[in-house]
């Protein structure tokens, strides 16, 4: 497949190489890792804890389509399957928030390698497709079952004590927490994106066919790539259902997995930090425009328009572009 | 009245029938992809709304300019058609040379526009489309009843689709049009204008959800999300059935619609899982789509 991302971050042409050019990423991490922990003095924790959980699963979201050019549309299945398990988890079996967080986790990874081993026997808009399709059967069944609660979801799930010790109904303690894993979840990212496996994602990207003749076998690799990026998807899901103490029919529907589209596209597919910077856009949009409530799908849509037709690569990849940097 | 594995007749047959009834729909609306993607490789997200656009037109022409069901038949898929037009001569045509992925993400967010214009204007409640008398009352066949109206349906959308298939299959028109899916500068070369074709393709597709919306305002509530409900279970279908064949998008339409039928009435609970279950096997067994060739 002849993927066309506009995302090759020219290499400093002409210019002359400067530590901060070759340290962009770097550098930008420092400035969010600061930034994060100085933002709820300024902001609401909740929504910070919140839009964390959503850049983790638009980062998840954005390890598949950005790096490996498969485009995932039912990732809600992963968030939502992950928060309901963690919710079940912390509030029926009464355990500790991160075992809560890891059943989650698990159950979104187990999902992942079911969903993304059928998926991964067709190519192209098929895949979005099936994905698609899966993550709709999961909708039904959530619908369904017992363990989700149905209409209500599963509600006041307890934060409870981080290693039985810690109780993170305070609200510093949770911040940490979200902090923490957030910003474990990047890293894990980004080592992924730099290592000899993310190469050949690129490879696979770029160009299958040539992939496969170099004696990659491509369909091994779609598939971890695909767990890897359900996993922390259900991560992001499982840690939101903590975070706000609720799972419901929202996190798994198809118009979640839309949303995390919208926000790696708002903020550059195949750049590492666009994703973060989408989905804190979008929240904040989805914030102020709550007012307005009903026309909320319209703006989405048209931002969707908007991105395609004039702004394929993002703010982050707009910005990378016209600096020559790499983020 | 008769048992057949211990259910009523009439039960059966009742499920038979508005599986028939969502599988001329599956079928209606799965062609209209599979045309669409031939000639534009554009998965068309926008096709549910499409289909709900076709049904509010009717919904509106008959409550503002008392355009009854039989000409809103013929003049919401041309509205719908035309608009359908308007899009890719203004935003798909801008795709072509990208990657796939693209048309689908721009469609899906024509589909969220749609939809959100929709309930913005009209709510999200379901409005009522009243039957033209023609086509109220049924039959009494003795092992079933079968309704005016849904027979109607399920005739007419099986002369919509083998109409659109003798006209591509077999027609001059449809032979430009499958060259043109091959090998479209080839064609240009003889001086047929393939843009234009394009575009009217894009235009008729369009035009065929919405003529299935219409025929859906009856049966079903005409509400916003009538499309976006279909769209996913539509998808499946596409999955199952592979866009290389025209026929085989229909025969899977109609296959699929008459197997959740059928799952409703001997195990309910998964009536709206069976196609997205069927689905995977078909990837487990068949990966190319029952109708498919291996690319």
């Amino acid at each position: 497949m002849d993927t066309q991302f506009e995302i090759k971050a020219a290499p400093p042409h002409g210019a002359s190489p400067s530590v901060w050019r070759d340290n962009s990423e770097t550098i930008l991490f420092v400035i969010m890792a600061v930034g994060l922990i100085v933002a709820p003095f300024f902001t609401y924790p909740l929504f910070l804890m919140e839009a964390m959980c959503f850049a983790l699963f638009a980062c998840a979201f954005n390890l598949l389509i950005g790096y490996v050019g498969l485009l995932s549309f039912g990732h809600a299945l992963y968030f939502g399957w992950g928060a309901y398990l963690s919710a079940y988890a912390a509030k029926s079996w009464g355990l500790t928030p991160e075992l809560a967080i890891l059943t989650g986790t698990a159950t979104a990874a187990l999902c992942g390698v079911v969903a993304g081993s059928l998926a991964i026997r067709r190519q192209g808009i098929y895949f979005a497709m099936i994905t698609l399709a899966l993550a709709q059967m999961m909708y039904f069944f959530a619908l369904q079952v017992k363990l989700t609660g149905g209409e209500d979801g599963i509600q006041a799930v307890p934060r409870g004590f981080l290693f039985g010790l810690i109780d993170l109904r305070n609200e510093a303690a949770m911040y940490v927490v979200v902090l923490a894993i957030f910003l474990a979840g990047f890293l894990f990212i980004y080592r992924i994106i730099h290592s000899p496996f993310g190469e050949v994602l690129k490879a696979i990207r770029e160009n299958e066919p040539r992939a496969i003749s170099l004696g990659y076998k491509t369909e091994r690799y779609k598939l971890i790539a695909f767990v890897l990026s359900a996993t922390l998807a259900g991560l992001a899901g499982s840690t939101k259902a903590i975070v706000v103490q609720l799972a419901s029919l929202t996190d798994v529907n198809w118009p979640m997995s839309g949303e995390v589209v919208l926000m790696t596209l708002v903020g550059g597919l195949g750049t590492i930090f666009g994703p973060i910077v989408g989905s804190f856009v979008i929240l904040v949009m989805q914030y102020k425009l709550s007012v307005v409530g009903e026309w909320v799908l319209v703006i989405q849509g048209a931002i969707f328009v908007a991105c395609v037709l004039l702004f394929r690569r993002g703010v982050i990849g707009e910005i990378a572009a016209k600096l020559r940097i790499k983020l | 009245m008769f048992e057949i594995f211990g259910i009523p007749s009439m039960a059966l047959f009742g499920q038979l029938l508005i599986g028939l009834i969502n599988g001329s729909f599956y079928a209606l609306l799965s062609l209209g992809l599979a045309v669409i993607f031939g000639m534009l490789n554009i998965i068309n997200f926008s096709h549910g709304a499409q289909y709900m656009m076709g049904a509010f037109a009717a919904y509106l022409l008959l409550k503002f300019t008392g355009l009854g069901y039989w000409p809103a038949l013929i003049v919401a898929p041309l509205l719908v058609g035309l608009f359908g037009v308007v899009i890719e001569r203004t935003m798909l045509r801008y795709l072509y040379k990208l990657d796939h992925l693209y048309g689908l993400l721009l469609t899906f967010g024509l589909a969220l526009i749609i939809e959100g214009v929709a309930r913005k204007n009209l709510g999200s409640a379901g409005l009522p489309y009243v039957l033209p008398d023609s086509l109220q009352g049924g039959h009494n066949l003795g092992f079933m009843f079968l309704p005016n109206y849904r027979a109607w349906v399920i005739v007419a959308s099986l002369v919509v689709c083998f109409g659109t298939w003798f006209a591509i299959e077999r027609t001059r028109l449809g032979a430009y049009l499958r060259a043109a899916t091959e090998n479209p500068t080839l064609v240009r070369a003889f001086g047929i204008n393939v843009p234009v074709m394009i575009t009217l393709t894009y235009g008729f597709g369009v035009a065929l959800a919405a003529f299935a919306g219409v025929m859906a305002a009856p049966i079903y509530n005409v509400s916003p999300q009538m499309g976006s409900d279909l769209i996913i279970v539509v998808f499946a279908v596409v999955v199952i059935g592979g866009m290389g064949s025209i026929l085989g998008a229909i025969i899977t339409g109609f296959g699929l619609g008459v197997v959740e039928g059928l799952t409703k009435v001997f195990f309910p609970e998964a009536s709206n899982t069976v196609i997205f279950v069927v689905m995977a096997i078909v990837l487990l067994v068949r990966p190319a789509g029952l109708f498919g060739r291996r690319a």
